[in-house]
């Protein structure tokens, strides 16, 4: 009876113990290799054959592809500067400069990332229709409602993620820190 | 006491490896990875675009580009990939049955007005002909290691005006058989 208590009990935390690491390592992005510059984090090995077990199991679940190395690399960011989650109902600044790439484009998800309805059906900006400033850095506005300038609609969604992805772009595996690759910060000024 | 302690060590460290083993079985298992979502609507070696609407097909689709997609099979052969460059950037990536993106090239590093390659699996390689792989020196020859698997064109709209142009380069790609 004791061997079958303890038997029991050795499954049971097994099964917990293992899948809730699964389920936790999944949901929360935890792949290795990362490169982080500022809020923004990019994972350039999963475009690659070396992509490591816990981003093949994240992407197999999302169904999502990555970028290749040779095409690019996306930058993700889903809090601001201070560490607090984007809120679609907060006017968001992404101000400054990209590193060095022929092009680059900025979309706005939601958590799944899908892509927020809006009536001007804009879900980001290439690096081609942005308004510059005359220093050639840009100013970008994520809010709930229209804004002058370069306005990303959030549609007032609760969560949303940021993605930056630099296409024909040195940036890469070798790439270190921020100062090789200038990021734009994000501020959070005031909600709704 | 101490026998429950160890049935409970013995748990967590049987915890472990249903954690290491669930997550290196997911990708062979996932019913929703990325083939998966294409398979009903990709006709094998044939290129055929994508919609690009609110619900995309995949998440965290790049909305600024116009994307089609060749489901390929090698078991009968080597394919042949045509795809000439829009105007402003096009890329070529191959990933595997199992989403694993092993080969990108984009325009400027294949550097012609139409990026052309052919893809095999190793072995279909290795039975080429010696001179054939000799003679054919800016022959691009891509090796597949899966049998079955994904080629994702994109071509960039700069401007949301110029989809239209995008979306007409990748119509004239073109993955087949040789």
């Amino acid at each position: 009876m004791r061997l079958f208590l303890g038997s029991l009990l050795c499954f049971f935390v097994a099964a917990a113990v293992g899948l809730g690491a699964t389920w936790f390592a999944l949901s929360n992005g935890t792949a290795f290799g990362a490169i982080t510059i500022g809020a923004w984090q990019a994972w350039p090995k999963t475009g690659t054959m070396e992509i490591d077990p816990y981003a093949r199991a994240a992407l197999a679940r999302t169904g999502a592809l990555p970028v290749g190395l040779g095409d690019g690399v996306s930058f993700i960011a889903k809090f601001d500067d201070s560490g607090r989650l984007l809120d679609g109902r907060c006017d968001v600044h992404i101000t400054g400069t990209t590193p060095q790439a022929r092009f680059w484009t900025i979309t706005l998800y939601d958590p799944d990332g899908q892509f927020i309805a809006n009536s001007l059906n804009r879900q980001g900006f290439t690096s081609q229709e942005l308004i510059r400033n005359p220093d050639g850095g840009f100013d970008i506005t994520a809010a709930p409602r229209a804004r002058p300038g370069n306005w990303l609609p959030t549609g007032g969604v609760e969560r949303y993620i940021l993605a930056i992805r630099l296409y024909d772009t040195p940036v890469g595996i070798a790439t270190r820190a921020g100062r090789e690759a200038p990021m734009p910060t994000i501020t959070q000024g005031s909600c709704q | 006491m101490t026998r429950w302690l160890l049935w409970l060590i013995g748990g967590i460290l049987l915890g472990g490896i249903v954690h290491l083993s669930t997550v290196l079985a997911l990708p062979r298992t996932a019913a929703h990875d990325a083939y998966a979502r294409l398979l009903p609507i990709t006709p094998v070696n044939k290129v055929v675009p994508l919609p690009t609407s609110e619900s995309a097909i995949m998440p965290f689709m790049d909305p600024a580009f116009a994307t089609a997609v060749c489901r390929y099979d090698l078991s009968r052969g080597a394919l042949k990939l045509t795809a000439p460059i829009s105007q402003a950037y096009t890329a070529v990536s191959f990933y595997t049955r199992y989403g694993i993106a092993y080969y990108a090239i984009n325009d400027r590093a294949a550097g012609r007005k139409v990026i052309e390659l052919d893809l095999m699996t190793t072995r279909q390689r290795d039975q080429l002909p010696e001179e054939e792989d000799v003679t054919a020196a800016d022959r691009l020859i891509v090796e597949s290691p899966t049998q079955t698997g994904l080629i994702v064109l994109k071509a960039l709209s700069p401007e949301p005006g110029l989809m239209p142009m995008a979306e007409k380069a990748l119509a004239a790609a073109q993955c087949k058989p040789q």
